[in-house]
């Protein structure tokens, strides 16, 4: 019981010293939400990395951010606020907010749905398999067997 | 001529009604054993010679598109709008397919390509054959009434003809784009083969694997054309400025890639057909999605459903492919429910732990991907309709989905080789997971030490350093076990003939170039891995540049030497030539260009590019700064870029090894001078 909870103390350090490793400075928060953004002109690009020539939006778009990140906005706020100005589609990816929040779920619980239904497929395949009579083979094949198991060394 | 490309487009769409009707009533008459005046055989063969009529007078249409390009035939509207007198002979070439009609007229002339081949090689199997060759009749059908009716490519306009045309996009004269269409549409097409011989086979109840083998070469090198197809478009986007790098998670990016997923599952699951019967119904059902995927993707680009930077003007042909998509879907459904009792497997999977249960979670982690990429490409559509807002579902989402599924699929690569067919035992586990396990431990070692710091992930929204380090630890993994493979094999052969471990290596691989060409393949993709996993190490810098003043990126300091203008009768340019120094010595010289395109009036960004193994420097002409008249570049350094490309070219050559025959079981026998038993065996070992 000491143990574990030496463990769990343990941990507990480790993930406190990860996350105080964060301390994002500004430029780093730039990088982190202009990858949240779309670029506005049309062109389909992420706001962090548009690249595209002489785009119109880019430039404006970037200097907003910086004025949000520099006067302090959280994250969300300046998120929230690119959406009130330039509509849903600013945001590269939708927000977890309610119907949104089927776009994130969906993919990874229909995965592990399909892993979890395989898995009780399998089981049930096994133990049909399991209870129907085994076929005898023949010495020959046994040697043959092993035989490949040798060479193979599987 | 455009008189002429017409006539030949109806008259191979009364051809390939022929083969369609004709082929029909003989398949339908000789399933009923009912007679008529014309003896079914005779009916088959004349449809089968009309299928390859369709082909002559489809080809005999492009190249009379093609002759109008050439010749500047401006009175044809496709022309007009797609080329200009000055273009340069490739790109009016390429004009075949750079808008709607030319290229729903190379879909026509591939599809009736394959046709062709497939009627001619009919010895085959001539049944089998004739019911495909039927079905892939009626896909001509649809596209050709497409072409006839819906998308002219020879339609004239009216009034006087002009002078010149329009000119082709500026960012389709790249000399890729004259490789890149063909082969991605070369993989489209291609699947209607797989899915004609399926759909046959199922409708007349073929008995036997024997359609698989058939169609086994047609499906690996359609499935190669689309690989090359999808990674050259890739690379054309990674050298036009604009297109957000290699990938960008467009709609029509993914239109590409799910049929490849689902093609790539087909190719997984066949095995399991071919060596344990099993996973019949699956397998159909794969084939067909995956060509009605290539069909919905064309939907895509040509619907106006989603917005797209590739996507072509909003036009009515949207309606006739849904059509066409539904009729598919009924007759491949109609036809299941029919004969769904052919489908019964022979066997089923006995252990979580085997061979074919990773086939299975192969199959199935490809099919999440495949719908996590249609679920984000369609979800805008479904939350305007839902909630009445459209949303963007770009790289962030893919990037949190997609790319944790990408991985473990890397993960399920290295641990399907090393399980055994039917079941493996924990001791066969543990002796052959060691060794990956511990190159991947140790992968992961080795980058936390040079610095890569995975636990990012908790601190900051960048996933890229985790994902880059989960991928080389998987690819470590998946390398080591493919490794494996091949020395134990090797070293079976080596110890029964003496030759040596190279030697040994290559005559393991001829006796069983599926398995061994797979494993290559496998290779390519973990460099693949590799490659979009140095993305998360990216720099970049922005700089306006005076003669002589320089930029450092890294290794390389990117000096100005010059800057000028030119012009010539396609497009104006403006450039900067830049000397790239790394320890002070000059490795090379580099000018990124900026042009301007007097027909259609638009400009664009030619990328210079310096690619090593280890990193690209690329570098974008940005424009000049009009106060100071400087030229302004932007230079990124973007690590191990190059080896997607190698990737690419792995699995080339992985696939070209797969496709060759296997070394026959007596030319082996002769070559090894321990004699070799092929006894009922194939059911029970490894090998596939």
């Amino acid at each position: 019981m000491r143990q574990v909870s030496w463990i769990g103390r343990a941990l507990a350090v480790c993930l406190v010293a990860v996350l105080a490793m964060g301390a994002a400075d500004n430029n780093a928060r730039f990088g982190d939400i202009s990858h949240k953004l779309m670029c506005t002109c049309g062109c389909g690009q992420v706001l962090g990395e548009c690249n595209h020539d002489g785009c119109p939006s880019l430039t404006r778009e970037s200097d907003e951010l910086r004025t949000a990140i520099n006067r302090g906005d959280s994250d969300n706020s300046i998120l929230i606020a690119f959406q009130n100005e330039y509509g849903p589609t600013v945001l590269a990816a939708p927000m977890l907010t309610k119907f949104n929040m089927v776009a994130w779920i969906v993919p990874p619980a229909l995965l592990l749905l399909g892993i979890l239904g395989t898995m009780i497929l399998v089981r049930r395949w096994r133990e049909r398999a399991a209870a129907a009579p085994v076929v005898q083979h023949g010495a020959a094949f046994q040697s043959m067997r092993d035989k490949i198991r040798r060479e193979t060394q599987l | 001529m455009p008189t002429f490309g017409s006539f030949a487009l109806l008259l191979a769409l009364a051809l390939a009604s022929y083969t369609l009707l004709a082929g029909g009533i003989a398949l339908r008459q000789l399933a009923t054993g009912a007679r008529s005046r014309v003896a079914p055989e005779r009916l088959a063969e004349t449809a089968r010679r009309a299928g390859i009529g369709t082909f002559i007078a489809t080809t005999v249409a492009a190249i009379a598109l093609v002759w109008c390009a050439f010749t500047n035939n401006f009175s044809v509207s496709y022309i007009l709008h797609h080329s200009n007198r000055a273009l340069p002979g490739p790109y009016k070439f390429a004009a075949l397919w750079s808008g709607q009609e030319g290229s729903l007229l190379l879909w026509a002339w591939l599809l009736a390509t394959y046709g062709f081949v497939l009627r001619v090689r009919h010895k085959v199997d001539v049944k089998l054959t004739a019911y495909a060759s039927t079905i892939l009749a009626g896909v001509q059908v649809f596209f050709l009434l497409l072409l006839n009716f819906a998308a002219m490519p020879f339609s004239l306009v009216s009034g006087p003809t002009p002078q010149d045309g329009f000119g082709l996009n500026p960012l389709l004269q790249y000399p890729e784009m004259v490789i890149h269409p063909p082969m991605l549409y070369l993989g489209y097409v291609g699947f209607a083969v797989p899915f004609a011989f399926a759909l046959g086979a199922l409708m007349m109840r073929y008995p036997g694997e024997k359609w698989i083998h058939i169609t086994r070469r047609w499906t690996m090198v359609t499935w190669l054309f689309l690989t090359c197809g999808i990674f050259l478009g890739a690379h054309w986007a990674y050298s036009v400025l604009g297109w957000g790098g290699y990938w960008g998670w467009d709609p029509v990016e993914n239109a590409s890639l799910m049929p490849w997923l689902t093609g790539t599952a087909f190719l997984h699951s066949v095995m399991m057909q071919e060596k344990r019967g099993m996973m019949k119904t699956w397998n159909v059902w794969l084939i067909f999605c995956t060509f009605m995927l290539a069909i919905f993707g064309t939907l895509l680009t040509r619907s106006g459903l989603v917005s797209s930077v590739h996507a072509f003007a909003q036009s009515p042909i949207g309606t006739w492919f849904w059509a066409f998509l539904i009729v598919v879907l009924s007759v491949c459904l109609f036809t299941f429910i029919l004969q769904r009792e052919h489908l019964k497997a022979e066997n089923k999977i006995e252990s979580l732990v085997s061979r074919e249960s990773s086939f299975l979670f192969n199959n199935l982690v490809l099919l999440a991907a495949c719908f996590t990429v249609l679920w984000g490409t369609l979800f805008p559509i479904l939350s305007e309709y839902v909630v009445g807002n459209k949303v963007t579902v770009s790289a962030p989402f893919y990037d949190r989905v997609a790319v944790p599924i990408g991985l473990f699929l890397l993960f399920l690569t290295a641990i399907g080789p090393l399980l055994a067919w039917r079941s493996s035992s924990f001791k066969s586990i543990r002796k052959n997971f060691v060794v990956p396990v511990m190159a991947a431990v140790v992968m992961g070692i080795v980058l936390i030490a040079c610095g890569v710091h995975p636990w990012t992930i908790f601190t900051t929204d960048n996933q890229g350093e985790f994902y880059s380090f989960i991928a080389f630890s998987l690819g470590a993994l998946v390398v080591t076990a493919i490794g494996s493979e091949f020395l134990r094999g090797a070293a079976v052969i080596s110890r029964n003939t003496g030759k040596n471990l190279f030697a040994s290596v290559v005559q393991l691989t001829r006796r069983n170039t599926r398995r061994y060409g797979g494993y290559i393949v496998h290779f390519g993709v973990v460099v693949i891995f590799i490659g979009i996993a140095g993305q998360a190490f990216n720099q970049s810098k922005e700089q306006e540049l005076a003669f002589h003043q320089s930029v450092n990126v890294g290794p390389y300091r990117v000096e100005c030497e010059s800057y000028s203008q030119d012009t010539n009768p396609n497009f104006d340019t403006e450039y900067a030539l830049l000397n790239v120094y790394r320890d002070g010595k000059l490795v090379t010289k580099m000018a990124p260009e900026r042009r301007f395109y007097s027909a259609s009036q638009q400009p664009l960004t030619v990328v210079a590019n310096h690619s090593t193994l280890a990193w690209d420097l690329y570098v974008i002409y940005a424009g000049k700064n009009p106060d100071t008249g400087q030229p302004i570049v932007r230079v990124f350094l973007n690590p191990l870029v190059a080896w997607i490309w190698i990737g690419v070219a792995i699995i080339v050559f992985g696939t070209a090894v797969a496709l060759v025959p296997n070394m026959s079981a007596a030319l082996a026998g002769a070559r090894v001078r321990v004699p070799v038993h092929t006894e009922p065996v194939t059911a029970q070992g490894g090998g596939d």
